[in-house]
């Protein structure tokens, strides 16, 4: 039971740190840091940096939240922790 | 017919929908109030927390806020959407299954302390009165606006509104009229954007307009980025702040929305955790709409602005621009004296415009405090939402429908607001520390009173708002940053974490960001002046600070916990229970 548990947990330790790099690296990354040098690539009329800082960012935002309810239901149900 | 008309039609139609469900959705008991009963679907949740969070600052001020600022806008952007992944991944669910009413019971339980759970209470005090003042008072602006009657009355109407949803039906009356409510503000923000994004690129997403082509065949975004350098500003797509500012105010921004009281208890009103975790996806999707629309307005706006005041005859501009000029939110100087609009980067008047009762040889109005500079125009920032539809020149139910969207969205942030508030005296005061015996019905009775109570406190600082409420409303995410977040993230994910860490870094958190806005941002009145930015600690602004206010809080909390006693077993044992998602049941009565 308690092994079970722990187990669990790791594996949503995983999940979190991935999806969160994902979160950092959109944001942060393309958004911020990386911001002038993928400036010089363009996405139709926009700046691709500036267009991860305004548009990208959000939508992958929704993405991870949606992967995310979907990678823990499938994880509570092979740990019977499904309600 | 007119915009009045059309105005009161919409609002009345709007206010009359919320007391209708306000009267169907009453309280009858404690759960009721303060989490509806704990039965709300993730759907339903998901709109609330919506609109709950889209705030008059969402709705009315972040397009205008982007629009002069460009891509540093983007901090709002982000942050404020960003925080929902955190709150998803690392709060939501924890805290649904821990199952209680409010944040400052699971500190109070968790740290198994009365001092921490007043640190909580006076922490979730500080940032939810900080944020209600400025709502009452957007309140006020769109009455006195549209309906043409005084702030005061304004005000005075909006608190009247609220009492009766919040009062009557606590957190079960406000949720489902938060629903009604982001249904309103999400059609009155989307409908005029799609309006001109038509109008200005034929394509009728604004997401996708931001980034087409206008008539002549050049992007958008490169026809603004070049009237900004001709007009002497950094082209619109690169901003003014350095690198580090901006990163550090996104992630104040986001670890602060993730930490905010009056979202958080969203997530204890749903039946499962499962379910938390649904909503807090839902919520971002729909909150994504409105976020993703805000640039491309600001875009338009900008746009539409330059091109239609610049260089253009007073006598030949469109009668918005009288019409908002009367309200003493645009003025123009005529430096050059040639009777046109020079708009330049630069301050055109020294502060605000203070106006004469005198017009000029144009019929403008005269100000007594224009700069040197060249620039001729000033625009308040607040009114480019306000007078998009009408510069874009849309029909007038549209103009109307802006109205009621921007009283959706300031009446339903306050609502959840002072719910916290009066839930943070009711509860976790009176019930958890003063008179634990209380029955349900007194406090049931108590919470009405402290709501009433701070329904007129708020009101008070939406009629005489203190110079200061505006500089603080956006440090309120610094302060949930520095205080909450790291005590709740730890409390979750660090077992060991006991009571003297959570407390010494909650105080050393709140402290150190507290005397930062004192010292750079507010000063402190009579006494001492803000520092100016040259003094800032690395380069970081205030609104930024929250980030390393929050560093402090975590290095603290962590090396003190490890040098004090582990927290006792049963403490642990409730770490492991709230990690595992089944046997959440129902939010326990207690």
């Amino acid at each position: 039971m308690k092994n079970k548990a722990k187990k669990y947990w790791r594996e949503n330790l995983k999940y979190l740190f991935i999806l969160l790099s994902v979160w950092f690296i959109v944001s942060f990354g393309a958004g911020i840091l990386f911001k002038d040098f993928l400036n010089q690539f363009k996405l139709g009329g926009f700046k691709l940096g500036f267009w991860f800082a305004q548009q990208g960012s959000i939508y992958v935002f929704v993405i991870l939240i949606f992967i995310y309810i979907h990678l823990m239901n499938k994880l509570d149900k092979k740990y019977g922790y499904a309600q | 017919m007119d915009v009045q008309l059309w105005t009161w039609i919409l609002v009345g139609i709007s206010f009359t929908l919320y007391f209708g469900i306000a009267i169907w959705a009453r309280a009858s008991s404690t759960k009721d109030f303060y989490i509806a009963g704990g039965g709300v679907s993730p759907l339903a949740n998901g709109m609330a927390t919506a609109a709950d969070w889209m705030s008059a600052a969402s709705f009315i001020s972040m397009a205008g806020l982007i629009s002069f600022s460009g891509y540093d806008g983007s901090v709002y952007l982000m942050g404020w959407t960003g925080g929902y992944v955190l709150l998803a991944l690392l709060l939501a669910p924890y805290l649904r299954k821990f199952g209680k009413f409010t944040v400052p019971d699971f500190i109070g339980d968790r740290y198994y302390s009365n001092s921490a759970r007043t640190i909580a209470i006076i922490c979730a005090l500080i940032v939810s009165f900080t944020y209600v003042a400025g709502q009452m008072r957007g309140v006020g602006i769109v009455f006195s606006q549209f309906l043409q009657v005084d702030i005061t009355k304004g005000v005075l109407i909006g608190m009247a509104v609220v009492l009766v949803f919040a009062f009557l039906g606590g957190m079960k009356g406000i949720t489902y009229t938060q629903v009604a409510q982001y249904c309103v503000l999400i059609f009155a923000f989307m409908v005029p954007a799609i309006f001109i994004s038509i109008q200005m690129t034929g394509n009728p997403f604004p997401q996708i307009g931001m980034g087409a082509r206008v008539e002549d065949g050049t992007f958008l975004l490169d026809k603004l980025d070049e009237l900004h350098t001709q007009l002497g500003f950094k082209e619109y797509t690169s901003g003014t702040k350095s690198t580090w500012d901006i990163f550090a105010i996104t992630f104040a921004l986001m670890a602060g929305t993730s930490g905010l009281p009056h979202v958080i208890v969203r997530f204890f009103t749903v039946p499962k955790v499962k379910d938390a975790r649904k909503s807090a996806g839902y919520a971002l999707l729909l909150i994504a709409i409105l976020y993703t629309t805000a640039p491309a307005v600001s875009v338009f706006a900008r746009t539409n602005l330059i091109t239609t005041v610049n260089e253009t005859a007073y006598t030949d501009l469109p009668d918005w621009f009288k019409n908002w000029e009367n309200t003493g939110l645009i003025s123009w100087t005529d430096k050059n004296n040639d009777g046109k609009i020079q708009y330049r980067n630069s301050d055109a008047v020294n502060g605000k415009p203070v106006f004469t009762e005198e017009r000029g040889k144009n019929g403008e109005r005269i100000i007594s405090n224009p700069s040197t500079a060249e620039n001729e125009l000033y625009v308040d920032k607040d009114i480019m939402v306000l007078a998009n539809p009408e510069i874009a020149q849309l029909p007038n139910w549209v103009i109307g429908l802006v109205a009621a969207g921007g009283l959706a969205a300031a009446l339903s942030t306050a609502a959840g607001l002072l719910l916290v508030i009066s839930t943070s005296v009711s509860h976790d005061l009176v019930k958890k520390q003063l008179k634990p015996n209380i029955s349900d019905k007194g406090e049931l009775l108590i919470a009405r009173i402290s709501i009433l109570v701070a329904i007129i406190v708020a009101g008070f600082f939406g009629i005489y708002p203190p110079g200061f409420v505006a500089a603080v409303v956006a440090l309120a995410f610094g302060l949930a940053a520095a205080s909450f977040f790291p005590a709740i993230v730890l409390g979750i994910f660090d077992k060991r974490m006991n009571r003297q860490g959570a407390v010494t870094g909650m105080i050393a958190g709140i402290s150190l960001m507290l005397f930062y806005m004192i010292r750079f941002k507010t000063g402190l009145i009579g006494i001492m002046d803000p520092l100016p930015e040259s003094e800032w600690w690395f380069g970081t602004s205030p609104e930024g600070f929250g980030v390393i206010a929050m560093l402090i809080n975590f290095i603290l909390a962590i090396v003190i916990s490890r040098l004090t006693p582990a927290p006792p077993e049963n403490v642990q044992q409730i770490v492991e229970d709230i990690r595992i998602p089944s046997g959440a049941g129902e939010a326990q009565m207690h």
